[in-house]
């Protein structure tokens, strides 16, 4: 397995640190000018989501992790596991638990592209596009001519998401939000 | 989507235009002070066998030299100058350390470095001061001794300090396995970076001074309070280390004796041992004149007057970009 030495560290770089595998978010190099030089590292493990703080002398190294995002067609889910494609022509299938969907459930529609990062080889964490576009299936009725005041109400997506919509809204009508806060955009013209 | 290169300068217009006004203030103070302006190479045959700095190869071939290296700093050239009778001189020029980069390195980076004939490390600090306070308006620095500075913000006696105790304080920051060969003076420096320094100078700049013997570097070393002490000092503002001098070792034998000493350091680090600079020794040998000499960062004296944390930002092109 490769390993990469203090001098190679950088963000976005993925290293196994105590068997999970971890992004670099941030490499500091410490170092009084004649002194000892420390490298103060700032990474996300990729299982736990937590952020770790951790120091290294100059010239440690630390094994690389097999970690690698790909672009993926969402499938359809047979309830225990979430099915994806790669995009690249191959067709290679990919089947991601609940633990790797995580969050990224309630974004998930069919035919969409989602990047899956996968460790040796399996899904480790599925990440919704930032911006997906849904159907409303469920809401209370529209209140025609009340666009101004600013209100908004409950409405359930496709997908089972619940995002705060204005109004206006109504069944039927496609939105555009925002996955990353959860928040509605705007409508989207149906074709 | 293939992005552009990026051409942009890092630092701003106005950085750029601090940056020559430091320049020009620094000359005018040397000039005022009748100290003479020197250039000395940049790129040399030998290098310097310092355990924690690592030059950067040149690959020199030209009339039967090969090799040769990058500066890491100009102080055995211009102590060549001063053993040949050049009187008090300073330089400014480009330096380079590899495998330093981050919010306060760059592995070329500008160098302010100055020898005083007659002074001692006492003398060469208010000197410091004049330069640096009457750039930044600052208050003048407060002395503080490295092992009331240790005592004070890492809570360990420097001198003193059990290996074990020593180690137990470190843990804060290392594994135990990590700690495993790790020198004394390594512990130190961790201490130093981690638990002192960012609590250095955050008021009123402050010179840390009177070094353990074992960081003397190319500093003289006498005894006061019963431990050795070097002839050393660094100013630090902000928690920023700006500067590094010392009362100039000028003892040939002791400097032969601390260059073996660095490559057995060097060597057990797994570091390739350095050539000794014969010429430097040589001229040390003919007499050095008792003198003292500092080097200080200016982009980092800049970021200072510029009031950033990040060197970037006072740099036109840092590394990524070169």
């Amino acid at each position: 397995m490769a390993s990469y030495s203090t001098n190679e560290f950088r963000s976005g770089l993925k290293v196994l640190l105590d068997g999970d595998p971890c992004i670099i978010l941030e490499n500091e190099i410490v170092k009084p000018g004649k002194g000892q030089a420390f490298n103060r590292v700032r990474l996300r493990n990729l299982t736990s989501n937590r952020v770790w703080e951790r120091t290294f002398k100059s010239g440690e190294s630390i094994e690389a992790a097999d970690v690698m995002d790909h672009d993926m067609e969402y499938l359809y889910t047979d309830g225990e596991f979430w099915h994806f494609m790669l995009t690249d022509g191959s067709f290679e299938q990919f089947a991601a638990d609940a633990k790797a969907v995580g969050d990224a459930v309630k974004w998930l529609k069919e035919q969409e592209v989602y990047t899956v990062t996968l460790y040796n080889g399996a899904p480790l964490t599925v990440t919704p596009p930032n911006f997906v576009e849904l159907e409303v299936v469920e809401t209370d009725p529209g209140m025609k001519g009340d666009t101004a005041q600013g209100g908004s109400k409950p409405a359930t997506l496709s997908t089972g998401a619940v995002v705060s919509v204005p109004l206006f809204i109504t069944i039927g009508e496609v939105l555009k939000v925002d996955t990353r806060s959860g928040e509605y955009m705007n409508r989207v013209k149906s074709s | 989507m293939k992005s552009q290169p990026d051409w942009q300068p890092a630092s701003s217009r106005s950085a750029l235009e601090i940056r020559a006004q430091q320049l020009s203030y620094v000359r005018g103070f040397f000039a005022q002070r009748g100290v003479l302006e020197v250039e000395t190479p940049v790129l040399g045959r030998c290098s310097v066998t310092e355990p924690n700095l690592d030059s950067i190869s040149a690959g020199v071939c030209v009339q039967g030299v090969e090799g040769g290296w990058l500066q890491t700093s100009p102080e055995y050239h211009m102590k060549r100058l001063l053993a040949a009778g050049s009187g008090s001189i300073y330089q400014i020029l480009k330096v380079f350390r590899n495998g330093e980069r981050g919010s306060r390195h760059n592995p070329e980076f500008s160098m302010l470095e100055w020898y005083r004939i007659g002074f001692d490390e006492n003398d060469l600090m208010a000197e410091v001061a004049d330069l640096v306070c009457g750039w930044l308006n600052c208050p003048r620095p407060q002395i503080t001794s490295y092992r009331q500075a240790m005592i004070d913000w890492a809570g360990i006696d420097p001198f003193v300090v059990t290996e074990n105790d020593l180690h137990q304080r470190c843990r804060q920051w290392l594994e135990p396995e990590q700690l495993q060969g790790l020198s004394r003076d390594g512990c130190l420096d961790l201490l130093m970076s981690f638990a002192v320094e960012p609590n250095l100078g955050t008021e009123t700049p402050v010179f840390i001074n009177q070094y353990p013997a074992s960081q003397a570097s190319l500093a003289r070393i006498s005894n006061v309070d019963g431990f050795d002490v070097a002839h050393r000092f660094e100013l630090y503002i902000n928690g920023l280390e700006l500067c590094n001098g010392y009362w100039e070792l000028t003892a040939a034998d002791e400097q032969r004796a601390r260059f073996a000493a660095d490559n057995r350091l060097r060597k057990a680090a797994g570091k390739p041992e350095m050539a000794i600079d014969e010429a430097f020794l040589a001229a040390i040998e003919q007499g050095l004149p008792d003198c003292a000499g500092v080097a200080l960062g200016l982009d980092r004296l800049l970021m200072i007057k510029t009031g950033t944390r990040d060197i970037a930002d006072v740099l036109a092109f840092p590394l990524e970009r070169a």
